[in-house]
């Protein structure tokens, strides 16, 4: 069977500098991964080709059977795809339940004229959008925080509502930029599970980069490695934390 | 013709028309203009054109000036809403002075700098109250609805917008040719209460005159945008007898609100939801 997510030779080049070089990746179904890799090796930049933030130089990337290359980021998002940010993109003004909203009216639409005039489909989706809304909040242990400005909540909320902000899209694969970024070891471990869980209830395929080595050894049964753009290892866990590669990329030569 | 109190009620209720089109465009899109006054133009002198020359209706002139408006807004939008930030604001600088001068230059139709006189006079209190009392509600409506939300994460963060599944330049366009139509209508009412047209009543001053009441009433905010609209309708027509320093007094009154509420009168609130908010707060005691 096809994998859900697939890279075939994926290259891009910012200038002078390869910072995807013919990478190969296939994800499968319900699979949980973890990309590591030191810093620079170009695993954010592998979320953003797939989103399609950056177009993609050579290479294919095929999403559920579909060729999603060339398309626009708002079209591959609206396939299925939702992605959380390395450094946090919520709208900080807004609510943590409006920012829940604007993700959840993705799949809850009406028309402009119901908009306008109130009428309609309205009232029904929008008790709908909100509901829903609040069982992520609830979810990722939000609900208390609901109608407190995202912009003022603790820095590990935040992260969290971004999650919450990615489930609400009701995608098919989710990808996770460093989700424990600036967390302490407590946090680092309430999120694995968080991670763990969120996977289980909703059979979620799930792809994060994480540099929390422990996070990742015990998150993620399928893990890959890359350094200056290349796939350099990949296995389980074990198999890529001995890999010979993967030690020299992160603790240097003469190991 | 209206009495003079009457005539500074229609006036506001116009000035506020096409302050909620900016509103809606600056505040809750975050599209910065400063050439909205060009879709006044066109749906004056659309509105005045077809009444006086085709022996139409006002009230379908009014709506077919604003349409035409928005229709111009849509083709302008395509190419320049590419644009981010302040680069779009001088574009529309660019566009407000080109329909300017097509008016003024396109004398067989439009009568040129001379002004277009004689519009009939059907600009009155209740159909400036109407007007002003419907697009109001649906403006309202539209920004407690999933456009609103959308609007707003454009303005926030158009990138954040685009990785939740929005077309973020097919809702600047659309927010932009709202604002047209708004602005147009505005027009078409101005024409109707002026019964005279000329170009320079559509100049840069009250394209800035627009963004700036939207700024004084604080963005993100539509009842800021009619407070602060009222105010400075008031300013300008209370003083016009000292006409010499009201546009000091304009200009003091929007300094004061730079230096005291940098935010607007309103920050980002409506006036409905800080009346509710201080009801709970005092019943429960606790700040929200």
């Amino acid at each position: 069977m096809g994998g859900l997510l697939e890279l075939n030779g994926v290259t891009k080049r910012f200038g002078g500098i390869v910072a995807v070089k013919e990478l190969s990746i296939k994800v499968n179904e319900g699979e949980l991964v973890g990309l590591i890799g030191p810093n620079g090796a170009g695993k954010t930049t592998v979320f953003n080709l797939i989103t399609g933030l950056y177009p993609v130089d050579e290479g294919r990337i095929i999403f559920n059977g579909e060729e999603i290359t060339p398309l626009k980021s708002y079209e591959i998002i609206r396939k299925g795809v939702a992605r959380t940010f390395q450094n946090l993109r919520l709208f900080p003004r807004a609510t943590a339940l409006e920012n829940v909203m604007t993700a959840c009216q993705n799949h809850l639409r009406y028309s402009f004229l119901e908009a306008c005039l109130h009428m309609g489909r309205w009232r029904r989706y929008e008790s709908a959008i909100k509901d829903e809304s609040m069982y992520y909040l609830e979810k990722m242990g939000l609900k208390e925080r609901a109608f407190q400005r995202a912009g003022t909540l603790p820095y590990g909320h935040q992260r969290r509502l971004e999650i919450a902000r990615a489930l609400a899209l009701k995608p098919k694969l989710l990808l996770l930029d460093e989700p424990a970024a600036g967390m302490n070891p407590e946090e680092v471990a309430e999120l694995s599970e968080l991670i763990v869980d969120i996977h289980r209830e909703f059979k979620l395929t799930t792809m994060v980069i994480e540099h929390h080595m422990d996070l990742v050894v015990g998150v993620c049964p399928h893990v890959i490695c890359m350094n200056f753009g290349e796939k350099i290892a990949e296995g389980t866990p074990n198999e890529v934390m001995n890999h010979p590669e993967v030690l020299r990329a992160y603790l240097g030569e003469e190991v | 013709m209206p009495t003079y109190i009457e005539g500074i009620i229609i006036l506001t209720c116009i000035n506020s028309i096409a302050a909620m089109g900016v509103s809606l465009l600056t505040g809750f899109t975050g599209i910065f203009t400063l050439g909205n006054a060009a879709y006044m133009a066109i749906g004056a002198y659309t509105t005045a054109i077809l009444t006086m020359k085709h022996n139409l209706h006002w009230l379908p002139s009014v709506i077919l000036g604003g349409l035409l408006a928005m229709a111009i807004a849509y083709l302008i939008g395509i190419p320049t809403l590419k644009l981010m930030g302040d680069y779009f604001a001088i574009a529309s600088i660019g566009l407000g002075e080109t329909v300017r001068l097509i008016i003024e230059n396109w004398e067989p139709v439009t009568r040129g700098a001379r002004g277009f006189p004689g519009i009939d006079s059907f600009t009155t209190l209740p159909v400036a109250l109407t007007f002003f009392i419907i697009l109001t509600w649906i403006t309202f409506n539209l920004i407690k609805s999933n456009y609103g939300r959308a609007f707003k994460a454009c303005r926030d963060d158009y990138l954040a917008a685009s990785l939740l599944g929005f077309n973020t330049a097919k809702y600047r366009i659309l927010s932009l040719s709202i604002s047209a139509l708004y602005c147009g209508i505005a027009g078409g009412l101005f024409a109707g209460f002026m019964t005279f047209l000329q170009p320079t009543m559509f100049d840069l001053q009250k394209s800035t005159e627009l963004t700036a009441v939207v700024v004084f009433g604080g963005l993100g905010s539509l009842s800021g945008t009619i407070l602060g609209t009222t105010i400075i309708t008031l300013i300008i027509e209370l003083f016009r007898p000292i006409s010499q320093y009201r546009m000091l007094i304009y200009g003091a009154a929007l300094v004061l609100v730079m230096i005291f509420r940098p935010e607007g009168l309103m920050g980002e609130k409506e006036i409905l939801s800080l009346i509710r908010g201080m009801g709970r707060r005092g019943e429960h005691g606790r700040p929200t």
